[in-house]
């Protein structure tokens, strides 16, 4: 243990952990629900199923043939009524298979437990689990857990930070499945030969710090590390750095340094999946945001239209002007209420008028707040001067690509500047320039 | 297409909250810093004082609001910037200066310093500095007429006085007022610069609201003190003459034209410090504070293109 740990700049953001202490509530079936063939990176699924299909809950709807892509499972039992093209929260338009539920949920009859020895084994189960990164990236899971050199892979990091505001399903998940994710973890070590495992939970979530700890105490390759609140502790390299201590250099994967990052909620439902073979059909959601009637953290299938969801909790209490799907810092906006659920979303939140006031934008005044707190050492305002002036090369000198968006340059400009959206199109700029080979 | 019960919603990118800071709080925090030096000088110099200050913030309002209104521009005073502006330039005149000619240098420090060149943040010259430098040489004999602070307390009548740094300059070490009195301001010298308490109160204010970095305070005067003992005078003597306080804490910290980066900040600092004591000890000026603000103002783009950051995962910008 060093005795100066230097920590990664970040900011104060007020929590608002409004449904902490609300045990997760399984919501009933709905009538419809609208499953996407493109919920993680990588190529898009194929359908399995056509119009008139019968499916059952857990059995396979779309899967693809590409290295990375995850297979798709339905949520529910009933009728496959159609296959639409439905635009995503990215803009992208998305097969969708559309099922009429006939609410009997009839589990799927091939399902069964995954036995696997090897590391081959445990990576296809994986990949058969549909499961991708969870906190919010939905990396697939399988093609994480196999890079080239997993040889020399011996780390596991658990992603317990929960460092957005508003969000609680990791914390549920850690106070209602703490099991699950010690054997998740246990599962990943034995079968990809790591030797060590940090959890990293931010110090403003002490009970699960205490219950996890209970569970780990007699375990020697394990250890909880309490990560101070600042915003953004659970982005990859920040919690990279503040457990290991290591910097991930840019263009370089986590396996390259020798270590796997992993959601805490993608880790509990491994070991979940291997208990009982259900692959990822449903996911523990946050609720909140002052148009919701009954804040809650609430287990819905995936496929379940966002209005639906938030009926659950007793529906609007005002009329909604923002819908942000994840967290207020990184998450996307949604067009309408009709979006359905996705795999990788951790949180809905409604704002009415008043909670999605933002300020006018004035003079940059050259304060230097953005570069200070910048985690990643960048200089928001001098990117957003290269942007302007479209300079490429300036750009990729700052570094703009490493740029993970979180938000907190915009957070602490006092002249309102979108600096976050700025570098967010300066790094589209960058990658249009190098695929159209102008550099 | 799917159902919905809401459509229309705002579409916009992350993030969705922001802090509570913004320009005008920014600058009515360094209001409230230079309050102390306002009280010091009012009740050295008497009320005179509050009579120059709000000349020149009205004026530096005024201006600024005419000229974006001449220029079809939303108008900007609600940032404050130019009452902190007009506050800065009074503190750096004789109390005794005549009203039209304070009005004349609001005139320069907003109209042609700031607004000329785009406004707040793009100009590269502080405004106060750069106003009082073309006052001084504009108005040289008012400029230098400074009322001792003594006889403000006997007489109604200002009667011109010499500063510390102005007996200095004449070597007559035998009349320099002592270091307390330089301290607590009741010297002749600019209205709001002579109580070094007094902005030493306002300055650790704003550095305590982390509206300012220490870096180039603590590198500008830290410079001076070992510039001092290196020329063999006293740097205590130094650093609370003229306007060296009020320069370190509330000019050079302009956001504007001072470097972003702490490296930046503090060769910044430096130059100041160097620049301010080498006119002092050789110049024919007995101070030096504004020009080598000004002067630093001028490389701040190259300094901030020069002062490295280290990027994480390795590089220099």
């Amino acid at each position: 243990m060093k005795l100066f740990k230097k920590h990664l700049h970040g900011i104060s953001v007020e929590h608002s952990k409004n449904t902490m202490n609300d045990t997760t509530e399984t919501m009933p079936v709905p009538d419809m629900v609208y499953i996407s063939m493109s919920q993680h990176i990588g190529a898009p699924c194929k359908p399995l199923v056509v119009a008139g299909d019968e499916v059952t809950v857990g059995q396979k709807l779309g899967d693809s043939d590409s290295p990375v892509s995850a297979p798709i499972h339905s949520s529910v039992s009933g009728t496959v009524v159609s296959i639409d093209e439905i635009m995503s929260s990215l803009g992208t338009m998305d097969k969708t298979v559309v099922i009429k539920t006939d609410k009997r949920q009839t589990p799927y009859p091939e399902i069964q437990i995954p036995k696997t020895e090897t590391r081959e084994e445990f990576v296809r189960a994986v990949r058969e689990s549909g499961l991708v990164g969870l906190g919010g990236a939905a990396f697939p899971t399988h093609v994480k857990y196999n890079p080239k050199n997993i040889d020399q892979v011996k780390t596991l990091i658990v992603n317990g930070a929960e460092c957005e505001p508003f969000i609680t399903s990791d914390y549920r998940t850690m106070m209602e499945d703490s099991q699950d994710i010690i054997d998740g973890i246990a599962l990943i070590m034995r079968h990809l030969h790591m030797d060590r495992c940090y959890i990293g939970i931010e110090e403003n979530k002490p009970e699960a710090i205490k219950n996890l700890s209970r569970l780990t105490e007699n375990s020697q390759e394990i250890s909880i590390v309490r990560l101070n609140s600042k915003f953004p502790k659970g982005a990859e390299r920040v919690l990279i750095y503040e457990t290991t201590g290591k910097v991930l250099a840019p263009g370089k994967l986590p396996a390259d340094i020798g270590v796997i990052v992993s959601n805490i909620t993608s880790i509990a439902f491994l070991g979940q999946y291997f208990r009982t073979g259900m692959p990822l059909i449903n996911k523990r959601i946050t609720v909140d945001g002052n148009a919701v009637s009954t804040p809650k953290n609430v287990l819905a299938p995936i496929g379940t239209q966002i209005f639906e969801i938030i009926n659950f909790c007793g529906g609007y209490k005002k009329i909604p002007k923002k819908i942000i799907m994840g967290g207020p810092m990184m998450g996307r906006t949604i067009y309408h209420d009709g979006k359905p659920l996705i795999k990788n979303n951790n949180a809905i939140l409604a704002f009415d008028e008043t909670q999605s006031y933002m300020p006018k934008e004035t003079a940059c005044i050259n304060c230097g707040s953005c570069t200070r707190v910048c985690p990643l050492h960048l200089m928001p305002t001098a990117i957003a001067r290269a942007y302007k002036q479209d300079d490429i090369d300036g750009l990729k000198r700052l570094k703009v690509s490493i740029c993970m968006e979180c938000g907190c340059c915009s957070y602490v400009c006092p002249a309102k500047k979108q600096l976050s959206m700025i570098s967010r199109l300066a790094k589209a700029k960058v990658k249009e320039a190098e695929q159209s080979g102008k550099i | 297409m799917e159902k919905y019960k809401h459509i229309n919603l705002t579409v916009a990118s992350s993030p969705h909250v922001v802090g509570e800071i913004n320009t005008t709080r920014i600058m009515a925090t360094v209001m409230i810093g230079l309050i102390p030096s306002l009280m010091v000088s009012v009740f050295v110099f008497g009320a005179r004082a509050v009579f120059l200050t709000l000349v020149c913030v009205i004026a530096c309002v005024a201006f600024e609001h005419l000229f974006k209104k001449a220029i079809k521009q939303e108008s900007t005073v609600s940032d404050l910037s130019a009452v902190v502006t007009g506050l800065l330039l009074a503190f750096n005149l004789p109390v005794s200066m005549p009203y039209w000619q304070a009005v004349i240098g609001c005139f320069v420090a907003i109209v042609i310093v700031k607004q000329l060149f785009g406004g707040i943040g793009q100009n590269f010259a502080n405004p106060a500095v750069t106003a009082r430098i073309v006052l001084l040489v504009s108005f040289a004999t008012p400029m230098t007429t400074w009322p001792t602070a003594a006889r403000i307390f006997t007489s109604a009548d200002a009667v011109s006085g010499a500063t510390p740094l102005g007996i200095f300059a004449r070597h007559e070490f035998d009349s320099l007022p002592s270091n307390l009195d330089m301290f607590l301001g009741t010297v002749g010298g600019s209205m709001g610069e002579t109580s070094a308490a007094a902005l030493l109160i306002g300055g650790a204010f704003l550095i305590y609201k982390k509206i300012i970095s220490p870096a180039i305070p603590v590198s500008f005067l830290g410079t001076m003190a070992i510039y001092s003992m290196l020329a063999g005078v006293d740097p205590v003597f130094q650093i609370f003459a003229g306007g060296a306080v009020i320069g370190a804490f509330f000019m050079a910290t302009d956001y504007s034209t001072s470097p972003i980066t702490t490296n930046g900040k503090i060769i910044f600092g430096i130059g100041c410090g160097i620049l301010t004591m080498t006119i002092r000890l050789f110049g024919s000026y007995p101070e030096g504070v504004s020009f080598a603000i000004l002067l630093m103002n001028i490389v701040t783009p190259h300094i901030d293109a020069l002062s490295g950051r280290k990027l994480y995962g390795g590089g220099v910008r």
